[in-house]
């Protein structure tokens, strides 16, 4: 058994709150210069040229990449080894409105749906705990921005729409996104599990790096597929027309109904931001 | 086709803007996004004043980031636009020229545009720290409640952006794709 404060965790989620929101990961970078460098049509080009260079301004200026820096989505992988002294979710919580607050970042948040007052700070985030073997607590904060957050979707389609269902529903739901979620994208689908599953393996799709394919080759030949039809739709970078719709997308699955064939799928902009620590 | 454009914003200028020009923006500009339109359709309905006039002014729907020690504002980039969709026509109509987000308008939007002699420009989504550097000054005017909605008067200087909406009604984000695709077809 192995003790983590509630210090500790908030302590670790403030700092990963600003270093995500300040520097994108590097799958991502690559994929942005790769994108530059490659893009065929002009206005594209000098589109993700623009973005490219909004990166680097970023750092040089200690400024977040993009003013919306998102709702703080943290997600724990605990070792069932591991005792918190303290309470977890008020630990995050801390941290969030101390990384917003120190990190001169955007309060996004409001504490209602529908009665839409801003909590100021940030807080609460959207939490998410795995319980995992051992005895250390992995810590990844995603700071969600709406404007991809709007674009996504979910379906419950039936298992005779098969593969073509789902190719056709996650395409028509880039289609159907077109600007608004700031292209180039990133994709995550979540297909399988239930009802809530489905978009929780969505968001999910979004921890892992872009250049690491599904480990399940037939997963992974279905992911590089979807993202060749995507960059064929001529959407481009900001929709302005051009290859370079999305810069990757990543599919996660699990055991569904016989009766069901779950579908989601959770927009991420060309600023996908994740950030991890291991205490 | 490169358009320099300094605010207050006269409609005759605006002919001249196509879908997919470069236009640098110069003067100021007025911040708003969801709550402050609601607010200020709530002004319009009562009667009250508006904390800007409509007449030649330009509207960005943004929310900076809080600016550190030093910044004159944080990261700057556009909001999604067609969540102001519902509200847009209704300022078009009142003489507000000048739109300024990201992503699609709604055909109600388009027509307010063309009706009016409008012009709805683009921001570069997602390059805050890119599109905070036009700006020289800022500062909070009005619902200083709102938080990152709040509604603030920015001074900007060459400020990059590109024609979405045109007066005549050319959009980007359908000529733009299409063009790219038609080339494909083209063997170009």
């Amino acid at each position: 058994m192995r003790t983590i404060t509630a210090q500790q965790i908030s302590d670790a989620v403030a700092a990963l709150c600003v270093r995500a929101n300040k520097e994108l990961p590097e799958d991502i970078v690559r994929a942005m210069r790769f994108a530059a460098a490659e893009e065929p049509w002009p206005l594209a080009k000098s589109t993700l040229g623009v973005l490219c260079e909004n990166i680097d301004a970023a750092a040089e200026r200690n400024l977040p990449v993009c003013q919306d820096t998102g709702l703080a989505c943290v997600f724990a992988e605990l070792g069932q080894d591991v005792h918190i002294e303290g309470d977890f979710t008020q630990a995050v919580n801390e941290g969030v409105r101390r990384g917003y607050a120190e990190g001169y970042l955007r309060k996004s948040v409001v504490c209602d749906p529908l009665r839409r007052v801003n909590t100021g700070d940030n807080s609460p985030a959207a939490i998410t705990v795995e319980l995992v073997p051992g005895d250390e607590l992995k810590l990844t904060v995603i700071p969600k921005g709406f404007g991809s957050e709007n674009m996504s979707r979910l379906a419950m389609l039936k298992p005779a729409d098969g593969v073509e269902g789902v190719k056709r529903f996650v395409v028509e739901t880039v289609q159907a996104a077109g600007s608004n979620p700031c292209p180039p994208i990133v994709v995550g689908v979540g297909i399988g599990g239930t009802f809530d599953k489905a978009a929780a393996l969505a968001k999910h799709a979004l921890l892992r790096p872009i250049d690491q394919p599904n480990a399940d080759p037939y997963y992974a030949a279905l992911e590089k597929e979807l993202l060749e039809a995507i960059n064929a739709l001529g959407t481009g970078p900001q929709g302005f027309g051009g290859r370079t719709t999305a810069l990757g997308l990543n599919i996660e699955t699990m055991p569904t109904h016989v009766a069901g064939l779950p579908v989601a799928v959770n927009i991420s902009c060309h600023v996908t931001r994740r950030a991890s620590v291991v205490l | 086709m490169e358009h320099r454009l300094e605010t207050p914003i006269d409609k005759e200028k605006l002919k001249a803007l196509r879908a997919g020009d470069m236009v640098y923006l110069s003067g100021t500009v007025y911040t708003a996004r969801d709550a402050a339109h609601k607010r200020m359709m709530e002004s319009i309905d009562k009667g009250e004043p508006l904390p800007f006039p409509l007449e030649g002014s330009v509207i960005y729907y943004v929310g900076p980031t809080p600016e550190a020690p030093g910044q004159v504002i944080g990261a700057a980039g556009p909001t999604t636009s067609g969540r102001m969709d519902a509200y847009s026509p209704r300022l078009l109509d009142l003489g507000q020229p000048v739109m300024i987000g990201k992503g699609l308008r709604s055909p109600a939007v388009i027509e307010a545009i063309v009706r009016n002699g409008a012009v709805y420009l683009a921001a570069m989504g997602g390059a805050g720290a890119v599109m905070s550097a036009s700006v020289t000054n800022a500062e909070v005017i009005c619902w200083e409640d709102l938080g990152c909605e709040a509604v603030r008067r920015l001074t900007v200087k060459d400020m990059p952006l590109t024609v979405a909406v045109d007066s005549y009604g050319g959009n980007i984000y359908e000529s733009g794709p299409a063009a790219y695709l038609a080339s494909l077809k083209g063997g170009k």
